[in-house]
Parts: structure tokens; sequence; C-alpha cells
């Protein structure tokens, strides 16, 4: 089986995100990316997915800052290629990003037809779209999203996936493959790897750097961010007082505001 | 003529969502300040009997077809462009949930225009849209115009009280002829039901955290209404853990689960950075100890000075009346 | 390398040749494994002896008979929290729990069907913030800021200073551990020490990567250290913490380090008469010091933390039951720190809740300690114990620094 994992990297939120000098961009100065969490779930079930029916899991990312580590690591978990698109532009959103990795996975050799294209059901910077309905759209392939489960007929070339509905309830689809499916969780929890390991795979493995495809239209703005600003964080709580009835009151009122009660 | 704005009116398994009422609260709001009318589309199989409940829009178009029975993004993509197409609104808001998760996306593709995501607010500022959208987990909220028409705005959960969705008025129904069919490459095959077992607290909204200030584990029940009341569930931090008070399974923080609800109420809990590094990312904390310089009140954004026990079955009370009033409205 | 590693960074130099299971005959302490003479005194002193299904009598054993395989797929060894009980008692002088352990942990880990995800997640985070909770590396140095007296960071001011003080990870970003760190900056201060700090530019030093076992990460984070010492002049380190302490004085010297290295204790030990004539407040207290594993049964450091105790005006020092080398580990050694809900699962009873019952039966109000680990650890465990009116636990520093008339 071919598995094809499209992995991108997110701003760290675990450092303190700023607004760059434009009012309406990052700031790139301390800023670090991190692969996208439900990402990194979608490279453990494609390493699951192999370990269960034999086959490869091709690592697709687009050029930014640490994917290097990204992609060594995900080899030294198991991955048997990683390929880095480079060239593109650092600050693409989803909806380029995606036009870019589909005409690369087209472009570059061996790695269409894939049965199976797993990504995050959705991501952080996921402004103006989400990668796995765009590269379905892009590439003719079904998709199914927000799925924690996959099982694979492979003689008969259909998986069945299980996707998240709310309160806890599952859907069970069948869907033929090739396919592409937005991953929320896998089987099991993203495996630990060795450092050593890591390490390893930078000295015997590579990354094949591919130059981005050129892009057919310069592309209209299809939205425009007019101001980007850090929500208001609240050093200390706001107090509450008065008698035990008169602050469920105000506690009510609280939760009646965000659709809690 | 401007084009209205349309609310995909979310329904699943033959129920409406609660958030199809939040986003027609704001879709009214949006309406009228641009002057149009707000439309309802309600997509499903032998829906039409809930489009009564979507009053608040001025009409609602009912797309009725067998192969939208259940939800794929891709069909209800495919349902709704020629539509759109051929009616012109100028917003369709989109409930982001699990239900509907991918179908602005598509839609967006199809139609070859912007989609703007996490939409937290929506303004009609000098006549265009403007949305606030929350970004990279929260830690940031970005100011998006959309540059194409129809804008498609995809609604986080909360973004109006659901009672202002609410109208007693049946609003007039346009049939529309649906023009899809069941997909040949994705099959449904049944609903799984969550196994009756312990609470995943990772995947509760409303979360009511017991700590130490609690006193006995004979008060666990009385946290337990209130989580019960709110549609919760009860959770605890490691030393009421530790004491069996609880189940494992309830335990937030470093050595516990990670949680991200919506409200997180921390009863008793004093905020040791074990337990923060568990919650810290929750929408709403409400934290409530008897110590006013407890470590939770910096996490919290209100706070209550007071005794767990004192104010709880208040609480309890004040939610169970309010949500009976609504019952009955 | 343009956008490449950040975190893993990879020297081009190889590390000299590193111990392993298939060469330990190699290397003097290795053959010292093999002369164990199954008396079982390491069992009967490690504080999980009874648990273990692979108690390290056992472990040789297996060794012997080419059988290890069945202890790295059993998780017997994860109950190991490298508190050097063993390898203090043991009569044939083997290293287990510097040696042995870790290299047989190391393959337990990589057999579990599934890492404790408490431990993963803070491996990960040590590799990629520096440090075990995952904040942020940038923050590393924000306590500075509340601290009260000067603290110099050397990356703003690079001047050769007499001390680096290595700060680490708990004492620079838990709540409790920063309370320490302001108690020590208040003394050397207060004493007149040419100190100062890497700031954010530290990271972890690794030991508990290393006993975890995790050497990659462990390595890592050495070399990364090594290529931020050598930016700066200074006479000597001075660390908060005794898992660097061990790390610095036993590990590092394979790469080249040389530097004086001492824990806080030792340093301000030596400067008593100057501190005497500081101490001028009365604490009233009585205090039991729970000896740290590491600067105690690993250093035979148990007189100069007593000695500083003993200098502040008003305090008892009482001895708990278990004490010097026969302390009981607070079970954060060795990984342990992040296995609590493993321990809980497996209904394992928590070392810190033993320690804390033997504190309590002293009648103290204060437990002293040394480790930054520590402290966290036994303020939950009287916590759970329903204790926490009872006594109160404190640093070493934080009971000095009290004490410092102002």
């Amino acid at each position: 089986m071919k598995i094809i994992v499209l992995l991108k990297m997110v701003p760290d939120v675990v450092e303190e995100l700023e607004v760059a000098a434009d009012g309406k961009t990052l700031d790139s100065e301390f800023l670090r990316l991190i692969a996208n969490e439900l990402d990194a779930q979608a490279l453990e079930e494609a390493l699951l997915l192999k370990e269960k029916y034999t086959g490869t899991v091709t690592v697709v990312s687009l050029d930014a800052p640490e994917v290097d580590d990204a992609l060594f690591t995900a080899l030294a978990k198991g991955a048997d290629r990683a390929i880095k698109i480079t060239g593109g532009d650092g600050a693409l959103g989803t909806r380029a990003g995606a036009y870019l990795l589909a005409q690369a996975l087209s472009t570059i050799q061996g790695l269409l037809p894939a049965d199976l294209i797993l990504t995050g059901a959705q991501a952080i910077d996921d402004l103006d779209g989400l990668t796995a309905p765009l590269i379905s759209h892009l590439l003719r392939l079904p998709q199914l999203g927000i799925v924690t489960k996959v099982s694979v007929d492979t003689a008969a070339g259909v998986a069945t996936v299980l996707r998240e509905f709310p309160g806890g309830v599952r859907g069970e689809y069948e869907i033929k493959l090739p396919a592409v499916l937005g991953i929320q969780a896998a089987e099991k929890p993203p495996r630990y790897v060795p450092v050593a390991k890591v390490r390893a795979a930078m000295k015997s493995q590579v990354i094949h750097s591919v130059p981005a495809p050129m892009m057919a239209d310069g592309g209209v703005a299809l939205l425009q961010v007019a101001a980007m600003a850090k929500p208001e964080v609240t050093e200390h709580a706001q107090m509450l007082r008065g008698s035990p009835e008169e602050i469920a009151d105000q506690l009510c009122e609280i939760l009646a505001a965000r659709g809690l009660v | 003529m401007a084009g209205n704005v349309w609310v995909l009116a979310e329904q699943w398994r033959g129920q409406l969502s609660e958030i199809t009422y939040e986003v027609l609260a704001l879709g009214k709001e949006l309406a009228t300040a641009l002057g149009c009318d707000l439309q309802a589309v309600l997509l499903g199989h032998n829906v039409k009997p809930l489009a009564a409940s979507l009053g608040k829009a001025d009409s609602v178009l009912c797309l009725d077809h067998s192969a939208l029975a259940t939800p794929v993004a891709e069909i209800f993509a495919h349902a709704l462009t020629p539509i759109i197409r051929a009616r012109s609104p100028q917003a369709i808001l989109m409930p982001l949930t699990n239900v509907s998760l991918g179908v602005a996306s598509l839609l967006a593709e199809e139609l070859g225009i912007g989609c703007v995501n996490f939409c937290r607010d929506v303004r009609a500022v000098d006549g265009s849209l403007q949305t606030r959208s929350v970004l990279y987990g929260g830690k940031m909220e970005a100011i998006v115009k959309p540059a194409q028409r129809p804008a498609i705005l995809g609604i986080l959960p909360g973004v109006r009280p659901p009672d202002e969705g609410l109208a007693e008025t049946v609003p007039p129904i346009e049939d529309v002829t649906v023009d899809v069919q069941e997909s040949s490459s994705i099959r449904w095959k049944r609903y799984i039901e969550p196994e009756i077992g312990d609470v995943d607290i990772s995947k509760q909204e409303v979360l009511v955290s017991v700590g130490r200030g609690l006193q006995s584990p004979d008060n666990v029940a009385v946290a337990a209404e209130l989580a019960e009341a709110l549609g919760g569930a009860v959770c605890g931090s490691r030393p009421v853990i530790d004491q069996g008070w609880l189940p494992l399974s309830r335990q937030v923080g470093k050595s516990g689960v990670v949680v991200k609800p919506k409200l997180y109420l921390a009863a008793g809990i004093s905020g040791a950075p074990e337990h923060v590094e568990g919650m810290k990312n929750s929408e709403l904390i409400i934290a409530i100890n008897t110590d006013e310089q407890a470590p939770i009140f910096h996490v919290a954004q209100y706070g209550i000075a007071a005794d767990v026990m004192d104010l709880l079955p208040a609480l309890t009370e004040a939610v169970r009346s309010r949500k009976e009033v609504k019952s009955h409205a | 390398m343009g956008t490449a590693s950040h975190n893993i960074a990879t020297q081009s130099k190889t590390l000299p040749c590193e111990m392993t299971l298939e060469n330990l005959t190699e290397f003097p302490e290795g053959r010292r494994v093999l002369t164990c003479i199954q008396c079982g005194t390491c069992a009967g002193t490690c504080p999980y002896g009874e648990l273990m299904q692979y108690p390290p009598r056992r472990i040789i054993g297996m060794l012997r008979a080419g059988e290890l395989e069945k202890v790295f797929t059993s998780d017997s060894l994860l109950e190991c929290v490298a508190c050097y009980a063993c390898t203090a008692k043991c009569p044939r002088g083997i290293d287990l729990t510097g040696v042995l352990l870790p290299l047989i942990k190391e393959q337990v880990l990589l057999h579990l069907p599934v890492m404790p995800a408490e431990l993963q997640k803070a491996l990960e985070n040590k590799l990629r913030y520096g440090n075990p909770m995952g904040e942020s590396p940038r923050k590393r140095a924000a306590w500075v800021k509340t601290a009260g007296v000067p603290v110099r960071i050397l990356s703003e001011d690079p001047r050769p200073a007499e001390v680096l003080w290595y700060v680490e990870c708990y004492t620079s970003y838990h709540p409790r551990g920063q309370d320490n760190a302001r108690a020590t900056a208040r003394l050397l201060h207060a004493l007149g020490i040419d100190f100062a700090i890497l700031g954010n530019e530290e990271k972890c030093a690794g030991e508990c990567g290393r006993l975890s076992w995790e050497r990659g990460l462990y390595n890592t984070l050495m070399e990364y250290n090594m290529l931020v010492f050598a930016k700066y002049q200074f006479k000597m380190i001075v660390t908060s913490c005794p898992h660097a302490y061990d790390a610095f004085r036993y590990r590092y010297p394979i790469v080249g380090f040389n530097y004086r290295i001492s824990p806080v204790p030792p340093f301000f030990a030596q400067y008593l008469p100057q501190l005497k004539s500081i101490l001028k407040r009365n604490l009233n207290y009585t205090v039991t010091y729970h000896d740290s594993c590491c600067l105690g049964r690993h250093n035979n450091l148990y007189e100069e933390p007593r000695a500083l105790l003993r200098a502040i005006p008003g305090v008892k020092l009482v001895e708990m039951v278990h004490n010097r080398v026969n302390t009981i580990c607070c079970g954060g050694g060795g990984g342990g720190m992040w296995l609590d809900t493993y321990y809980k699962t497996k209904g394992i009873e928590r070392l810190s809740e033993r320690r804390v019952k033997e504190a309590i039966a002293t009648g103290a109000d204060v437990l002293a300690v040394a480790c930054p680990y520590e402290v966290s650890r036994f303020e939950d465990a009287l916590k759970v114990l329903g204790h926490e009116k009872k006594m109160i636990v404190r640093d070493i520093t934080e009971l000095l620094a009290e004490a410092i008339e102002v």
C-alpha cells in the first residue's frame, strides 16, 4: 500500500506570538514552527497502517523553518521517503499551499497514484480552508475528515473509516481508494522516537528537495487580513462578590452570554 | 441587488444543531445591517419539518435529497454550488462543527472564491463584511475582509447566544430541486454510539473540576449535580484523585488528561502548576477558592473567593431554573 | 544547512565510544558488573525491590545467562528511580545505577508498546524546549525580574564571572522552584559573590535523559551546553540541581568538561562564617532534612546541608528514621518524575508519600530539601495525605534567605 502524508509546519504556540510591524502578520523574529499536531497524528496513522498492511509512507512538506527536524523525525519513526517542496512563498495560506502540494504530488515521479493521502483534519492556521478537502478537490479524489480509525481491504481497494460526530458518536463509512483522509486521531498516540535514531537518520538518510512547481495563476487575493492582534488576556480573574445567590446569578449571566446555559 | 445573507441550517440525525440558532442570530444582525434578507438553507433528507423552527430567517430554502441523508462534505458542496451560482447570496455563514467541517473549504474551491474560517464574530462595516477570526489555537485574532462574493464564512460555536436565533413565526419555505447523486466512492454504513463507560473528559464541553477545597469526598456529588445541570462532567486535581474521590480517568493535569473545554469551573483547586498545565487552554475558566491569593485566580477569567460548598448548590439551582425558563419559552 | 536543525544538534566530531550492553566488558566499570556475587543486597535495599519482577540481582543473572530479552519486554525496570541505593550498598562496588540499569532501561523503553504519555511528553519537551515542562525557552530567565537583586545574564553582559550559576529547569520555571532561585540569588548577592547565569541560553543538563534513559537526547543536550559554556569565561559552575551536578561531574567529562563544579549547598557551606554573621532572624522551626539521592548517596554530601541548617538561628534539626545513606528517594529520579500516573495505574505506592509519612513522624514543621524535584513532589504528597497544614516544604536556600535580616 502506498501512503502519502502531508505534513505542515505551523507556529509553535508555546512561544509567545507577536504581531509584526505591519500590524497584520506574525513577527518572525522569535517565531518557531512545529509540525501541526493533527498532521503528526496523520503520520502515526500512516505508520500504523504500513505496519499492518505493509507498504510505503512518503511524507511531503512545504519548506519552512525547522521542517528538516520534522522530516528526519518522520524518517526515524519509519517513514520511507521525505520530500520537501522548496522555493514556495513561506507565508502561503492553506489554500495556496494546497495548490502547490497538489501540483507537486502530480508532477513528482512515483508519488501518484497513492492508495491513501493522509493529513490532519485541520491546522491551527487554516484561516482560508482545510488541506484535506482542498487536496481532494484538486486531485479529484474522495475525502472524509475528522477520521479516527482506518482499516483497509487492499484486495477490494476500499477503506473502512470512522469519523467523529458530536457527542462521542462516530460514523462508519466505506471509501474507495485512492482517497484523502483528514485525520483527527491515530489509533495510538504518536510514538516516541529516540533522539539517537533521529540523529542517525540525519546522517544516513536524505530529504529530497524538489523546487515548487510554477503556479498557474498569480492568484487573486481570496481574502485580506486587515489586522492581527493578541486577544486580551487576563492577568488576574475578575472577582465576583455578593451572596452565594447573587454570585450564582452573575455567573449565569456570564454563562448565558457564551451560550453555556 | 446585493444578494441575501445565507445561513447553512445545520441538522444532524433529524435535529437542528444549537449552533444553527447562534448563526441565525448573527445572520439576522448582518442582514439588517446590509439591508437584505436572511435565508436559511436546510439540507438533508426528510428534513422539511425542521424548517418551521427557522423563523429567525426571512425564508428557508429546503434542499431535500436521499443523497444528503448523512453528512458527506463533498455531496453537500455539490448540492449547494449550483444554487449559490443561480441565486448569488452575498454571504454564506456555515457552522464549523464536526458535522459540517470541510463543506466551506470545498464550496469555496468549487466556486473559485475565498473562505474565512474560525470566525468568532462577523460585522458589516460600511456595507462590507469583516470577520474576527481566531488563529493559532486562540493566541491571535485576525480581522479579515473576504475579497469576493459570496463571502463563505466558517463560524465557531458560541458566536451569539442561541436564544437570539429563536423566533415564534413560521418562515416561508421554498423547496429547491437538488441535482446530486449518491457518491460512487463513499458509502455510508452506520452510526456507532459512544460506549457506555467512563466519560472521556477531554471531549467534554463543560467540566466542573474539584480539588482539596471540597473538604470531603461526600461533596463530590454536589459538584456532579452542577456538572449535570450544565450538561458536563466532573473531574478533579491529583490530590482528590489520589485519595480515591474520583477515578484516575477524571484527573486533569500534567500526569492526567489535558483538557480544553468551553467552560472549566475549578472548585476548591489552588492551581498548582502541574494542574494548570492540563487546563490553561480552556475557553472560559471560573475559579472558586477560599484563598484569594491562590494561583488559580491568575489563570481564571472570573473568580469567587468563597467556600465551594456555599456556592455550588446556589449555582446549580440558578442554572436549573434558567434552563427551565428556557424550555418553557 | 539553511532551514535545518534547531534542536537536534549534530556536531561533526563524534562522541567517544559509549558503553553499550554489547561492549560492556571493554570498560572497567562494565567488567565490574560481572563480578556480582548474587548476594541480593541490591534487591533488598531497593525501595521498589519487592515489586520488581527483575531486581538488579536477577538482571545480572539474566545477563550472564543471555536472557536479557525477557527483561527488556517486561516493564519491571520502569520502577527504578535511579536512587543509587543498590549502588551504595553493593559489596562488590558495582555501579548499578550509573552503568548497568540505564542501559537496560533504554531497551525496556524501546520495547514498550506505548511509552507512558507523561514521560514521552517530558522527553520531547526537553529536546524541543530544553526543559521538561514544555515552557518557552525565551521565558527561562523571566524569574530574574522578580529576584529583588541584580542577576547578571551572560548573553547581555558577557564579562568574565567568578561563578556561573547553572539554575536548571525546575528552579527556572516552577513557581516553587523560582522561590528557590530568588533565595539563591539573594544569598549570592548578600555574600558579595561575582556570579552570572546563562539565562535563556541555558538548557536542561540532561541527566534525567540519561537515567530515564534517552541517550541521544542526553548527548544532544550535552553538546549544546558545552558549546554555550565555551562562549563565556568563569572560574566555576554552581548548580541548583543535584541531577545537573551528577551530569557535569560524571558524564560531561567524556566530552572535555573540566570546569570546577559544585551543588549549591556545599558551595554556600564554604561561606559559613560569613553567612552566620548575616543569618539574624530567628526562624523558630523544627526542621527535618531529606537527603537527596544525588547529593547524598551518590556524592556523600550529607553534612554540608545540615551545617547550613544548623547555622540558622532558632532551627532545631531532627532526623527521619531513614537518613544519610539510608535516605528514601522522593521517587522523582530516573524519569520517575514523569511516571506518577504509571505508578498509580499499577497500584504502586509513591515514594514521595512514603517519605512524607516519615517526615511527619518526626514532629517537625518544616521538611527541608536540596533538590528542586522534591519541593513539588513532597508538597503534593502532603496534600494527598492530608498533612498540608502540619508541615511545609522548603529548600535550604529558602530557609537561609528567610533568616537573612533585611
